[in-house]
């Protein structure tokens, strides 16, 4: 394995009170991985994304990008650093357009002063043309040409994954962080979007991390999975051991409708 | 709407507040209009400000205390030490939009009614303050403040001395007028700038605004900082047209009356605080006839304008465009402020 990995999950625990949420979790991420983190629900997986993206504090450990210690940072400039998450409740901007919300993203990637764009100077016009386009390539390559210019509070739900998605791939991370992704889709949906994230790291060659408790869907994309269950870790692998888990088959179990697809 | 009939709206604007209201204004000899119009005109920008602070989400009821500083200050450096009132104006407003950084920085963690409650409080402690301190003279207040005197650069006379005009009550409101254009463009510009669709970002969604990589804290204080700097100049110019200050000359009715003016002419349109002051004003004097009922009437009147039309009253007109989302663009969007 690469000795120099892109993100590492260091001793990290999270506590709400009494209760521990992420109890001494540690992995590490390897550059364009997809790596998911699966686990019963209420098992921290959402906490645990929380931390990494910096919306939470640590209670203790810590997480690193290459090597430089990013939790306990404002959300902001972890996202300025390349760590980005999409939400596990649809979060879009509501009252903005598809193309809107894209460019909005490209926040990040401005160059011009806010009193640049006031003015209209040439480099807030170069930027504007820059957003643009990328929107419009983004917009094409999550296939949205279609529905670019609808409000975002009129879309169905799998459009808003796809958005979600698109405003994290606007903000050009280098790792995202994506919270249930193919939630409320059927079959064809998930085979979609499971594509798209393939195709996310392919030609992008982004670091991808995913909560998801859609097995099938989590075994054909990842290269490896974390099985968090009570706030720790119970199991790691790729998805062959995960599969043959004994302690993973048995935090599952009397779960039908977690039932791990095997 | 195309760039021409963008500036064929603004020059009928401009046409009709520069001349034709001073045409009608001296044919009928109804003089008292231009100190209401002067009111209105530098209300309304008090009142843009509010709205600024709506479009990040937030409720805003305390701009009376901005307005009062701002008179303050004015009324202070030009009575005590002498400065020209043309230069305190910017002053009054960077000295607001200062004070607002050391309040803002506390309370805009706050959302919603918490936001509102506090903002609510700020203008009766400034009454207070303003009680007394020696250096605003307490309840006695600062009168006898001259008149605006000449502003020139290099021997060259931008603005006359208004002491020696003939007409100093047009004067005022040529200055209160265009002043509210400046701002009103100002604001404008904001809203279509970046800056604008930041604050449009942070109004609908803090998280993904912040999950995006937007300082929302800095955006959030340099907003409410503007819209300080809005109300402060509006605060010292009112001050210096009726040349004296009380601590009651903003008071709590005053910042309720600049928010229900950014109701009532539509939180999503940029020019709707201008109209709401304009028809709060005057509907307020109207109902003035109906003597103890007047605030019955009044309040009435408001709570049903805002269920029949809670995007205010330039929703009436763009109507017809707001059933094609497709193309909302920010200033009309209906109205979001729900934090
Ligand atoms: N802000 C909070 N305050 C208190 N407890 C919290 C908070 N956030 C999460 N928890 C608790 O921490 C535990 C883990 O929650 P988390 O949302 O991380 O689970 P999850 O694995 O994402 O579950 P799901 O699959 O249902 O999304 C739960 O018991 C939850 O109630
Ligand atoms: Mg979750």
């Amino acid at each position: 394995m690469n000795p120099n990995p892109i993100l590492e999950v260091d001793q990290v625990t999270r506590r709400f009170g009494g209760l521990t949420a992420v109890n001494k979790v540690s992995f590490t991420v390897q550059p364009s991985e997809i790596l998911s983190v699966i686990g019963p629900n209420g098992a921290g997986k959402s906490t645990l994304f929380k931390l990494i993206s910096s919306f939470l504090h640590t209670s203790e450990g810590e997480v690193r990008l290459k090597g430089e210690r990013i939790s306990d940072l404002a959300p902001h400039i972890v996202a300025r650093k390349g760590v980005v998450r999409t939400f596990q409740e649809t979060t879009i901007f509501r009252a903005m357009t598809v193309r809107e919300n894209i460019i909005i993203a490209h926040h990040l990637r401005a160059k011009a002063s806010l009193a640049g764009y006031f003015w209209g100077s040439a480099a807030a016009r170069q930027d504007q043309a820059a957003f643009a386009r990328s929107a419009d390539e983004i917009i094409q390559f999550l296939g949205m040409g279609a529905i670019a210019n609808e409000l975002a509070s009129n879309l169905p739900q799998g459009n808003l994954r796809a958005l979600g998605i698109a405003i994290g791939l606007a903000t050009d991370p280098k790792v995202l962080l994506l919270d249930e992704p193919f939630a409320g889709m059927n079959h064809d949906e998930t085979m979609h979007m499971v594509q798209l994230v393939q195709n996310v790291r392919q030609e992008r060659g982004i670091t991808v991390l995913l909560v998801e408790h859609d097995i099938p869907a989590v075994m054909k994309i990842s290269d490896r999975i974390v099985v968090i269950n009570f706030g720790e870790k119970i199991a790691e692998g790729t998805p062959e051991d995960i599969r043959n888990n004994d302690k993973v088959i048995e935090a599952y179990l009397g779960r039908e409708d977690d039932a791990i697809g095997m | 709407m195309t760039l021409f009939k963008k500036l064929l709206g603004v020059g009928l604007f401009l046409a009709l507040v520069l001349v034709l209201v001073p045409w009608l204004i001296e044919r009928s000899g109804r003089w008292d209009f231009y100190y209401t119009l002067t009111s209105v005109a530098l209300l309304s920008i008090a009142s843009a400000g509010v709205w600024l602070t709506f479009y990040i989400g937030r409720i805003n009821i305390g701009q009376g205390a901005y307005a009062l500083v701002g008179g303050y200050v004015s009324a202070i450096l030009v009575t005590q030490a002498g400065m020209n009132f043309w230069l305190t104006l910017p002053l009054a407003g960077l000295f607001c939009a200062l004070l607002s950084v050391l309040i803002g920085l506390p309370i805009l963690r706050l959302r919603g009614v918490y936001f509102a409650m506090v903002t609510l409080v700020l203008t009766e402690v400034v009454r207070l303050t303003a009680l007394a301190l020696p250096i605003t003279n307490g309840a006695r207040g600062i009168v006898n403040i001259p008149l605006p005197t000449e502003l020139s650069l290099f021997g060259l006379t931008l603005i006359p001395d208004f002491g020696t005009l003939a007409n100093p009550k047009l004067a005022f409101y040529l200055a209160a007028v265009i002043m509210m254009i400046l701002s009103y463009a100002v604001l404008y510009r904001i809203v279509h700038s970046r800056l604008g669709h930041l604050c449009r970002s942070l109004q609908q969604n803090e998280e993904l605004a912040a999950s995006i990589g937007v300082n929302i804290t800095y955006l959030r204080i340099l907003a409410y900082s503007i819209s300080s700097f809005f109300g402060g100049i509006a605060g010292a110019s009112f001050v210096n047209i009726s040349q004296s200050i009380y601590p009651s000359s903003f008071q709590v009715v005053d910042s309720v009356n600049f928010m229900l003016n950014c109701f009532l002419g539509g939180l999503g349109y940029v020019f709707g605080p201008m109209l709401g002051t304009l028809l709060l004003y005057f509907g307020w004097d109207l109902l003035f006839t109906t003597g103890k009922y007047q605030l019955l009437i009044y309040s009435s009147l408001l709570i049903l304008l805002m269920l029949v039309l809670p995007n205010g009253l330039l929703s009436l007109r763009l109507s017809r465009k707001a059933k094609q989302p497709a193309q909302a663009s920010p200033d009309k969007q209906p109205s979001g402020a729900t934090p």
